[in-house]
């Protein structure tokens, strides 16, 4: 098993780090992992995208031109990686904001309105780990057992209080995919 | 974990004795990693961010000096500056590591990656006639690792010792087993094993002079000369390379670093549309593996130097098959890292017009 996954969106939406709790979510459960971030300008308000590689084998390039998932969470973001999705593998695209909705027929499409759920919920923060719940029903690349792994290896402990909340977040994300 | 936090960890682990350094994307994460995990509380090392990079180089040179295992960090632009302290430190034959996370330049340039720093870290750097040890790792794991191999070389030799990265290998996080944990060596330990180094005048020996200033040029010659047998004696046993798919292969990517890993997934596509391709990873850049390279490259129809930058490894490529095969460069340039793809196009297109045999 290799899945390669582009992670795009605004800066300040939680891409990094979603990118991150799923690699250490990977590493949890032995795998090998990669993550590379855009570290440029774009962590300062413009988009920001990471590329993870969970595999059972070693990796090679941690940078890729074709993606098995590609997770967009703007406009900008999905009309970058839209074509760049491999035949057969899957779009996950935040519904929040987006005039122009992919167009592809050879690839599983899916919406997510986790922005408006996340204000549903009151905790706009938890936002990202409802993306990543999306994500994980519709291609369990990680278990959730790992990711609340990783989540105690990642968030300082004054923080671990909120795991639950994060793992509620991952179920409702699961929950809220919609087929396009 | 990152490839920056990787070397502040290593080198803690290392038994390095102090680092000195001034921050600069795309390496911040080494200070701020060390400033972090306070190993003055533990080992006793210091850690100190000292006030530009010119600076950081002198308290490197210094500390040498005394015989300490030290080190610094910084990219690029921040490299540059420090060039004049790692030509003293050549000049005065000094053990030390330096660690040059690459951006983009000329000048200040971009902060993204970017190999374009080759030229510089295989031809010295600074003034005069000298080589510092270059090795360029493709993994976090080869960042932990090459921290104590650099401090072994630099010491072994009595030179400086550069582990030449950059912003891909340095931001990205991966997979790391971290190397053993060695003790700082005691003051005994670093007289026995560095009887020029300048610890204080004892009655029973002659003064340590540390300096790269010699005005005789007689004898300035013979200290020349003696450096020259030192490089001949590291080329004799410290290359170092690694290679894949060699052996059946018609043709070669030659690549370091980040463009090795990105290098190693285009040739994995090449072989996947029936093009036989092989990869060639020098680790030591200098000294350069051109005997190894030579006798791999011997009948393939033509050999591909992968760089981040404008084709400053190709030259050495082409010196080391001095003709027998065709040597052509593929790069990205101004921080934009090239995709697998591209790579296999620029074979495609080699071939396609005649530069490689088909």
């Amino acid at each position: 098993m290799k899945k390669e996954i582009i992670i795009s969106g605004f800066g300040g939406q939680g891409v990094l780090s979603m990118g991150k709790i799923l690699a250490y979510s990977g590493l949890m459960e032995d795998k090998e992992v990669t993550w590379m971030p855009a570290y440029g300008p774009e962590q300062r308000g413009g988009t920001a995208n990471v590329t993870v590689i969970v595999s059972d084998e070693r990796i090679s390039s941690p940078v890729l031109s074709k993606y098995d998932i590609a997770i967009v969470l703007n406009q900008p973001s999905l009309d970058k990686f839209e074509s760049r999705v491999k035949p057969g593998g899957i779009l996950i695209y935040e519904g929040n904001g987006i005039i122009n909705p992919p167009t592809r027929t050879d690839i599983d499409i899916y919406r997510i309105d986790a922005m408006d759920k996340a204000a549903e919920l009151k905790n706009t923060k938890v936002f990202n780990m409802i993306v990543l719940g999306g994500m994980l029903k519709v291609s369990p690349v990680v278990s959730e057992n790992g990711v609340e792994k990783a989540l105690f290896k990642t968030l300082p402990e004054r923080h671990h209080k909120l795991i639950p909340l994060n793992m509620e977040a991952i179920k409702i994300g699961g929950d809220i995919m919609q087929k396009q | 974990m990152k490839g920056n936090e990787a070397i502040a960890h290593a080198a803690i682990r290392c038994g390095c004795d102090a680092y000195f350094g001034y921050p600069i994307t795309p390496q911040s994460e080494v200070i701020e990693t060390l400033a972090e995990l306070k190993p003055w509380e533990t080992t006793g090392m210091v850690v100190l961010q000292a006030e530009s990079e010119v600076a950081s180089i002198n308290m490197v040179y210094g500390a040498a000096g005394a015989g300490k295992k030290v080190f610094t960090s910084s990219s690029s632009p921040g490299v540059a500056l420090m060039q004049e302290g790692i030509s003293y430190m050549a000049g005065a034959e000094l053990p030390g590591v330096f660690i040059n996370v690459q951006r983009g330049g000329p000048g200040l340039g971009t902060i993204q990656p970017s190999q374009s720093d080759y030229f510089q870290s295989t031809r010295g750097g600074g003034n005069g006639d000298y080589y510092v040890i270059v090795l360029a790792p493709s993994s976090v794991q080869e960042m932990a690792d090459f921290m104590d191999l650099a401090f072994t070389l630099a010491f072994k030799y009595r030179m400086p010792a550069m582990i030449l990265s950059d912003g891909v290998i340095g931001q990205m996080m991966e997979k790391v087993v971290l190397p053993p944990v060695k003790p700082r060596r005691t003051e005994e330990e670093i007289k026995k094993e560095c009887p020029w180094a300048t610890f204080g005048r004892t009655p029973d020996r002659k003064p340590n002079i540390i300096t790269s200033l010699e005005l005789q040029p007689e004898v300035m010659e013979i200290r020349n000369q003696k450096l020259l047998k030192k490089y001949e004696l590291v080329k004799e046993n410290e290359v170092r390379y690694e290679t894949s798919q060699c052996e059946d292969a018609d043709y070669l990517f030659v690549a370091f670093g980040s463009a090795a890993r990105i290098s190693e997934k285009a040739m994995e596509l090449a072989r996947e549309d029936g093009l036989k391709v092989g990869l060639f990873r020098p680790i030591t850049l200098w000294p350069f593996p051109d005997k190894q390279l030579e006798a791999l490259a011997k009948g393939k129809k033509g050999v591909l130097s992968v760089e981040i930058n404008a084709g400053q490894m190709v030259e050495d490529v082409r010196l080391a098959t001095h003709g027998t095969v065709p040597v052509e460069h593929f790069g990205r340039l101004g921080g934009i890292v090239p995709d697998p793809e591209e790579i296999v196009n620029s074979l495609k297109e080699n071939i396609k017009s005649g530069r490689f045999n088909g």
